[in-house]
């Protein structure tokens, strides 16, 4: 799988949207234990409605035009940490990127690249503080240290890295949002935002090798 | 769980539609968002935001009035409202005066309302902001900045509410809402999980004799956890904390909150002020004011909250003025 078209990322899309909201209840639970458990209300109720939005404009112009909306819709739906976090995840990736009408894998390592440095700027977590960090920055690395640029090779390393992140974060204290006041109690508990990276990662995976 | 719900996603948009069709003489609601107004609002000068999860009512909305604030932006359930209706409810009371946001101290909340800020200054709008961080079992006094918000919230938005109205410009309204929040502590107990509308699961669990100091509103660890105990050794506990924490003498002037947290009755509350009330007289302090109701909530949570208020001449002028909203009333006539 060399490249998608923009059709295609949209489904891509709508695929991540629907992994999501088909872990509601297991991102809730994981949050309860640390959290406050509303990771996975949040995070399903946003891709419900960037789904909605994503099934009701196509066909986009180009693929940025297609990230942008679900990260949009994700910002301007959901509130919480997530809903600027993980909306800029989609959002920020494309924002200074020409436009995109054929998605290939230099392309989405470097959309999630820059996503990557946006969520670091604005939430100010780094690796080792328990966050959808600890997942995403490994999954990134690994895409661009990746020697076979191929969609389906750089995702299927990503999913790895993102695993092994969300492993780690059991070994954190947290550093950020509301399981921070648990100190060394949180350790033991994967990151919730951290699963939901990774979740996020397989389903592209998933949806890259049916294709 | 029971609960008296249509669908779960629709919860926050139908509780809001209820409360705005009830109270519609006071309150109008802010271009499709879940976010409102108050009709009366005093004009010409520095206008006050609040904003934070729903779930948590009266707070956040029930604020919103007379010597209050002006505007609230309502999030989901326990999550903060989104960048764009926080710049929509600035954009809808902005007098060009400036907007004053006030906030619990969570991470959504911070990273939102930053956001927001960063939205209005492409509208010209002046901004500044308070965190609330009076939840003194949170984190340690050398952390202040990582406490999180909680019923002190009240005490703030009703002196932040005051110093608009009384005209001043954006940089004192700051300058007396920061005041305001240093001088202001709260400590917690939980005795029964509250719940996120829609999931069957309790926010955390508590063994039925058990009980948890400093338990946060979303079940946010505290800082013990032990088994249930009678009214006075639940106080004396918290009031020595919270005395530590303020470190407060003789003849200080204060006012107190003790809040309920959403299913604790008002007997219990009552019988906990009762409790507070032979500390205060046997310290010494001066009560300026006191309050027993719940404010800050979490559904069908158990537990309380103690606040205290430390006021000097300043704070208490704008404690002292005025102000109501269906929930809320100071003043003469309350």
């Amino acid at each position: 799988m060399k490249t998608m078209n923009i059709e295609q990322t949209t489904d891509l899309l709508i695929y991540v949207c629907d992994a999501i909201i088909d872990s509601k209840s297991y991102l809730t639970e994981i949050d309860s234990k640390i959290g406050d458990g509303d990771h996975g209300v949040g995070m399903s109720g946003g891709m419900e409605k960037a789904k909605v939005a994503l099934q009701a404009r196509r066909p986009f112009p180009d693929v940025n035009t297609a990230f942008k909306t679900m990260g949009l819709m994700m910002l301007n739906t959901m509130g919480g940490a997530s809903g600027v976090i993980f909306g800029s995840l989609f959002l920020s990736g494309v924002k200074n990127m020409d436009t995109i009408t054929e998605l290939d894998g230099e392309k989405l390592t470097q959309i999630l690249r820059n996503a990557l440095e946006e969520i670091k700027a604005r939430g100010g977590a780094n690796i080792g503080d328990k966050t959808m960090i600890d997942a995403l920055e490994p999954a990134v690395e690994a895409m661009e240290s990746c020697d076979n640029k191929d969609l389906s090779s750089l995702l299927g390393t990503a999913c790895i890295a993102a695993d092994e992140g969300v492993e780690n974060t059991k070994n954190y204290i947290a550093r950020f949002g509301r399981a921070k006041s648990l100190m060394e109690r949180a350790v033991g508990y994967q990151d919730a935002g951290a699963t939901s990276v990774a979740i996020i990662f397989h389903a592209m995976v998933e949806y890259v090798d049916a294709l | 769980m029971k609960k008296i719900i249509n669908k779960e996603s629709d919860v926050v948009e139908e509780m809001l539609s209820g409360y705005l069709e009830a109270y519609g003489r006071y309150y109008e609601r802010i271009s499709l968002q879940n976010a409102f107004l108050f009709k009366g609002r005093r004009r010409g000068k520095v206008s006050l935001v609040i904003g934070g999860g729903s779930g948590h009512e009266p707070l956040f909305g029930g604020f919103v009035g007379e010597g209050l604030a002006d505007a609230v932006a309502c999030g989901n359930i326990f999550a903060s409202p989104n960048p764009q209706t926080i710049l929509e409810t600035a954009k809808a009371v902005d007098e060009g005066k400036g907007v004053l946001f006030l906030y619990g101290n969570y991470a959504g909340d911070n990273l939102n309302f930053d956001m927001a800020e960063e939205l209005c200054e492409m509208y010209d709008i002046k901004t500044a902001h308070v965190r609330v961080w009076d939840d003194c079992a949170s984190a340690p006094k050398e952390r202040m900045q990582d406490r999180r918000g909680i019923a002190g919230d009240v005490y703030l938005i009703k002196i932040a509410g005051a110093a608009c109205d009384a005209g001043l410009e954006l940089n004192e309204v700051l300058r007396v809402a920061e005041k305001a929040r240093d001088s202001i502590n709260t400590i917690g107990l939980a005795t029964s999980p509250g719940s996120i509308p829609g999931v069957d699961k309790p926010t955390f669990e508590l063994e039925e004799d058990e009980i948890e100091f400093g338990m946060g509103l979303h079940g946010e660890p505290g800082i013990e956890r032990t088994t249930m105990k009678p009214a006075n050794e639940l106080v004396d506990r918290m009031y020595g904390l919270i005395k530590k924490e303020m470190d407060l003498q003789e003849s200080d002037e204060v006012a107190l909150l003790v809040n309920g947290l959403g299913s604790t009755t008002l007997l219990e509350l009552n019988t906990v002020y009762f409790e507070l009330s032979k500390h205060l007289r046997k310290d010494k302090l001066k009560v300026h004011d006191a309050e027993i109701k719940s404010y800050c909530t979490c559904q069908e949570m158990g537990g309380f909250s103690i606040t205290i208020l430390r006021l000097d001449d300043e704070l208490k002028k704008y404690y002292d003025t005025a102000c109501f909203s269906p929930y809320y009333a100071r003043g003469e006539i309350s």
